[in-house]
This record gives structure tokens, sequence and C-alpha cells, in this order.
């Protein structure tokens, strides 16, 4: 049966297409080399010497750089979000109270999980442009090396 | 034939006729991959929300609100913070390594056949369990749709089930990129405007809104007095001795789930890179929480404007949605509001059903029964054809013993199944050098088997009904519940985590620890990914 919207041409020998909607997980019936994100750690290109980028100071930096960020944003978030049903759940009182005519506290804690991973996500963009840099700083670095031999 | 199902009809080709049109519109000759390399961080954060907002969010949300007031707002509020474990922790370093799948991630370092044959397995379960939901909602749309003709809900998720598959099986929509992003904007738009005319209806008057939830009219099942609740209370579903429990096990869920969904983990392989996937996340949660903030309009408007035992006779808390859109906009927005929901739920289930039969039929059948290769020529096809039937089987068949069960609640089992059995072997395999193939297998089988087991035994699935119970409305097994909760992953996700580590310190596999190095400079830099 036609397929709809099939307008791009399949690798020869891959029957993905006919059996359904276009899908990359794992090409049916290919007989081509695997695409790069099934590809192994002993099958992919080695573009660089990865034990030696790995002990770069500028590659330690970052990983620091990342766990001083990510670890405590990840902390912070686990403890707000689940603050909420652990507060609904034991102390329904405390939660019951209301504070805007009728919205009680319960709401607008609720409410404020919203705020929280909308700020906690803005935060983390900003900074992962830092990291951004770094990486770029230990890409440029490796090419710098490569030219030189 | 009714105006809202002639309307509904309309809808449904002209939202049809649209994403074709799309498809083929950003259908390159190119291979896929590269094509869609083009999709920009906005695009692919409006296609995330897309494939997020199922019919769980817009049908089960909004019921599940409606029936139980504000635990059910607990539903938006964990899946929107969920996006906070993709973004930190997730979506970067799976783009930056290049892998589209979970069995790509973990094949990489470790054993490929076990690994993959094993994420194949998961996937076909959290892809099903999504899949039911998806039918239940379906089969109660076009129930209430065809009300007057008399066809009931068996017949009408009969119907649905084997269109969707038929669907899927021969030809099928492409739940590409584009697709999601056209039913985002139509969903939005849809509550939006829903939301608006909730408010509207109490006079733009947020207070008087409000003061109407704290006294929608619940009748008693038994005594049939009305009395006024206050909906903006918690406690209503998640009663005491277990409710708190079961509700933080829900958050559990929710908030790890997410992170090891399928259908998300593959939109991060769409972008350029790392930067744009995390664009991506941002722009998806934006518009996630927007959506969900305005379930408040959806669910509280249904419990105050259409009322629970009205809903109740009409379809049940999945329609809460539908019929407050026909009690304010009328035949044809419910028309409108139906269609977009169908629309939704084809969406899902055809990127579901696909990338679950091709995952199976490469990863399991061929690698581990044939060892990695095909018998005869489209074996493989054939294998993907008759998976997607068996998923689709299994699904009707769960859809019709679960009719009653809210959408949303259905899906939250999907994401503690997924919680369970993917997270942590992505985490282990991204963070931990020392994690091995054994601790992989072992981590997916724990987490799989915990979760299935414990929503089986589970008071969703067992009780004992007294004879006044509608036919329909009855326990699967006719038994005391052996398991309190209602979702396991309080239980099942630190079993899963627990399987991963034991199975990894009972083993050693010192090529795979070999190899953590080139991920981690991968995953961290970027280094040697496809552009």
């Amino acid at each position: 049966m036609a397929q709809i919207g099939a307008r791009r041409e399949p690798e020869p020998g891959d029957l993905t297409p006919a059996v359904g909607a276009a899908t990359d997980i794992s090409p049916l019936g290919r007989t081509q080399p695997k695409p790069a994100h099934e590809q192994t750690a002993d099958e992919d290109t080695d573009v660089a010497a990865w034990d030696q980028v790995a002990a770069m100071a500028e590659f330690r930096a970052l990983i620091a750089a990342k766990i001083r960020f990510i670890l405590p944003a990840t902390i912070f978030f686990i403890i707000y979000y689940f603050a909420l049903p652990v507060l609904v759940g034991y102390a329904p009182d405390l939660m019951k109270t209301r504070i805007l005519g009728p919205v009680n506290l319960a709401y607008l804690f609720a409410l404020s999980e919203f705020f929280m991973a909308w700020i906690l996500a803005y935060i983390y963009l900003r900074r992962a442009s830092r990291f951004d840099e770094m990486a770029k700083t230990i890409i440029g670095k490796l090419n710098l090396k490569r030219g030189g031999k | 034939m009714s105006v809202p199902l002639i309307m509904f009809i309309v809808f449904i080709a002209i939202t049809l006729g649209i994403t074709y049109w799309a498809a083929r519109q950003t259908q390159g000759s190119t291979a896929f991959f590269a094509a869609n390399r083009q999709i920009t961080g906005w695009q692919n954060g409006v296609a995330v929300a897309g494939d997020y907002m199922s019919a769980a969010s817009f049908l089960g949300i909004a019921g599940i609100i409606a029936f139980s007031g504000y635990d059910g707002f607990m539903y938006s509020v964990g899946w929107l913070v969920a996006y906070l474990t993709v973004l930190l922790i997730v979506a970067e370093p799976l783009r930056n390594a290049g892998k589209y799948t979970m069995a790509d991630v973990l094949a990489y370092r470790l054993s490929a056949r076990p690994v993959r044959s094993m994420a194949a397995l998961s996937t076909l379960t959290v892809s099903t369990f999504y899949m039911i939901a998806q039918m239940v909602g379906a089969g109660g749309l076009v129930a209430l749709l065809l009300k007057d003709s008399g066809i009931s809900y068996e017949y009408a998720v009969i119907g649905v089930g084997v269109l969707m598959i038929v669907y899927v099986v021969f030809g099928g929509m492409l739940a590409t990129t584009w697709v999601q992003i056209i039913k985002a904007i139509l969903l939005m738009s849809g509550t939006i405007f829903l939301s608006l005319l909730v408010l509207g209806h109490w006079g733009f008057d947020l207070g008087k809104f409000f003061d109407a939830i704290t006294t929608v009219p619940v009748v008693d099942a038994k005594t049939k007095i009305t009395t006024a609740t206050n909906f903006l209370q918690p406690g209503l579903l998640y009663k005491p001795p277990y409710g708190p429990l079961d509700l933080i096990s829900l958050g559990l869920a929710l908030v790890f789930g997410t992170a090891g969904l399928p259908h998300i983990l593959v939109r991060f392989y769409t972008v350029p890179d790392a930067k744009t996937a995390r664009t991506s996340v941002v722009w998806a949660m934006a518009l996630i929480g927007a959506f969900y903030i305005m379930t408040t309009f959806l669910g509280f408007g249904a419990a105050t404007i259409v009322t629970p035992a009205v809903i109740a006779v009409n379809g049940g808390s999945n329609m809460s949605a539908p019929l407050l859109a026909k009690a304010l906009g009328g035949d044809v927005f419910f028309a409108f509001i139906s269609a977009i929901a169908f629309a939704t739920i084809l969406a899902v289930v055809a990127g579901l059903t696909i990338s679950a039969s091709t995952s199976f039929a490469h990863d399991f059948w061929t690698n581990v029964i044939h060892g990695g290769k095909e018998r005869s020529k489209d074996e493989e096809v054939r294998v993907a054809r008759y998976a997607a039937l068996g998923v689709g089987a299994v699904a009707i068949l769960l859809a019709l013993a679960l009719r009653t069960a809210n959408v949303a609640f259905l899906v939250g089992l999907a994401f503690a199944v997924a919680a369970s059995a993917n997270l942590p072997v992505i985490l282990f395999s991204l963070f931990w050098k020392r994690f091995n193939t054994t601790g992989a297998v072992a981590g997916i089988a724990t987490g799989l088997a915990a979760s299935l087991i414990l929503i089986l035994l589970s008071p969703s699935l067992m009780g004992i009904d007294t004879a006044a119970t509608a036919a329909n409305a009855r326990h699967l097994i006719q038994a005391t519940a052996i398991f309190p909760l209602n979702n396991p992953g309080i239980v099942s996700i630190p079993l899963g985590f627990l399987g991963a580590f034991l199975g990894t310190i009972l083993s050693k596999e010192p090529s795979a620890e070999a190899k953590f190095t080139e991920l981690s400079v991968r995953a961290n830099t970027g280094l040697g990914a496809e552009v």
C-alpha cells in the first residue's frame, strides 16, 4: 500500500517505508552499514584520543563545573517538588489554609512548582552557555594539536 | 447523522489533510536523519510538547480534576517538573553522544545483543501501556459522538483500535516532527479558547470562579444527597491511609518516567546539537507548563459548569473536556475539541506502535532469536507487522477491561514502568563507569517485572465488588488487593535501581569500563557527534 507522504528515497534494502511510517529506529531489513547512532564504541570512528582528552585540565574543569551546578540544582528541584505531595499528604490541615480568598496554600504551592521549573530552566539555560564555551575550547585545542602534527 | 458527528469527520479530514501536506513538504529526498537535523530549537520544543500532550493530558487530567479536584492537578505539576530531569540530566548527553534510542545508549559500551533485546521488550511494554490509555480515550470519544446511534463503548474501542492498527500496519500517518507541531498548535489554541470560555462564563472574575470551585455539587453514591464540596482541597482522591504514599509514588513515576519514555528520547536526535536540544526542552517546558496551568480551567470548569454528576452519566471522567466544550461552545466547538483529541490520539498511537514494533522486530527478533541475521527476505518486516498487531490487540483487550479507568491514571502507569525499567539503566550507563551488561539486563528485568507485578496486584485491578456494581466498573480480579498503592513507582523504581546495581557489582566487564572514557568525553563535549 502506498505510504502517505513518502517522498524520501529509502536505502536499497531498507524496507522500513513499506512497513509503516518513517522511523529510523533500527531500519528493517537493512543491508547497508549501521547508521551512526547504532554504532558501538568499537565500531565508530575515534576522532580523538579519548584518554588524552579525558586527562586534559580543561575537560576536568568542565566536568567539575557541570557537577557543581547540576547536582545542587537536581537536589533542589527534587526536594522542592516532593515537598508538595509530602505536605499535601501528611499536613493536609496546613495546606488547606486559605491565603487569597478561597485559594488555599495547597493550590498556591502547586502553582509555584510551575514557576520553580521555569525559573530553574532559565537559570540553567544561561549557565549552560558557559559549559558550551568550555567544550568549544577543548575541541579547539584538539584541532590545534592535530594541525601541528 | 448528528451535527457534531459530521463536524467531527470534517475536522478530522482537515487535520489529516494538513498533516499529510506538511509531511510531504518537509520530507526531502535526503535521508531521514539529515533532513531532521534542520529542526530548530523552538520547532523541536513544540514537537516535544505535541508528543507529550497526549489524550492523557487533555482528556485525562481534565477528567481527574473534574471528579477529584485538587488531587488531579498533581498530575499537571508532576508532568511539568519531570522536564527538569530531562533538561538537567538526560537530553544533552544523549544528543552529544549521538544516540537515538535507549537501546543505542546501552549498546554503545555494553554487549549489544542482550541489552538491545531487553530494551526492545521494555519499549514494547511502555508503549502498550501508553496505547491502552489512548484507546480508552478514543473509544470514549467515539462512543460519545455516536451516542444517538446506539453504538456501545465496546464496538467503539474495537473499531478505533482496528482502524489504528490498519493505519500503522499498512502505510500510516507520519508521526514526524511537523505532525506533532501542528497537533500541538491546534491543541494549545483549543485549550486557550476553552479556558477563555470558562472564564467568560464566570464574567472573567477569577474570584467568582474560585468561589464556585469551593462549592462543587457532589452527589453521594449511596444516599443520593447532594453536598457542596470544596474542590480546591487536597485529599478527595488520595485518602488515608495509603493515599499520601500513593501520591508520592505517582510523583516519583511522573518525574522520573519522562526521561525514560522512548518517544520523548528520540526527539533529541532530530536537532543539530546539544545546545539546540537544551533550548528545545526549555521551549517545550514553556508550552507544556502553560498548557498544564490551563488544566485548572478545563478541569475545574467542567466540575463547576457541567458538574461531576452530569459527566458521569455522559461518558465518564475522560469526557469532561469535550462535554465542557459542548456546554460552552455548542456542537461545533464540541466537534472541534473532539477532533483535536482524536487526532492527538492517532498521532501518538501511530508513533508508539511503529517504534515499538520495529524495535521488537529488529532488536529482539532478529538479534536474539536469529543471532543477528534475517532468515528470509522481508522476515523483519513481517515480524514488525505481527508485533504491531499484537500490541494493538493487547491494548484493545485491556482498554475494554479498563473502560472506566481515567486516562491520565493509565498513562501514569506507563510512566511508572518507564521510570523503573528504563531510567536506572540510562543514568548508570551515562554516569557510572563500572556499569555493565549484566547490570543493564538485571536492571531492566527487575524494573519491568516489579512494576508489572505490582500493577497487577494493585487496587485498580484487584478488588471485591458488591453485587450492585455495574458490570463495566467491576475489577478485573475479584480478590482483595495485595499491594495497597495504585501506582507502583515508590517500590518498583528503587527495585529497578537495585537490580541494575547488584547485577553490576556481581559481575565484571572490563571492556565496558574501558569504553566509559570515550562515552564520557563524547557526552560532555559533543566531540565526534554528527552535525
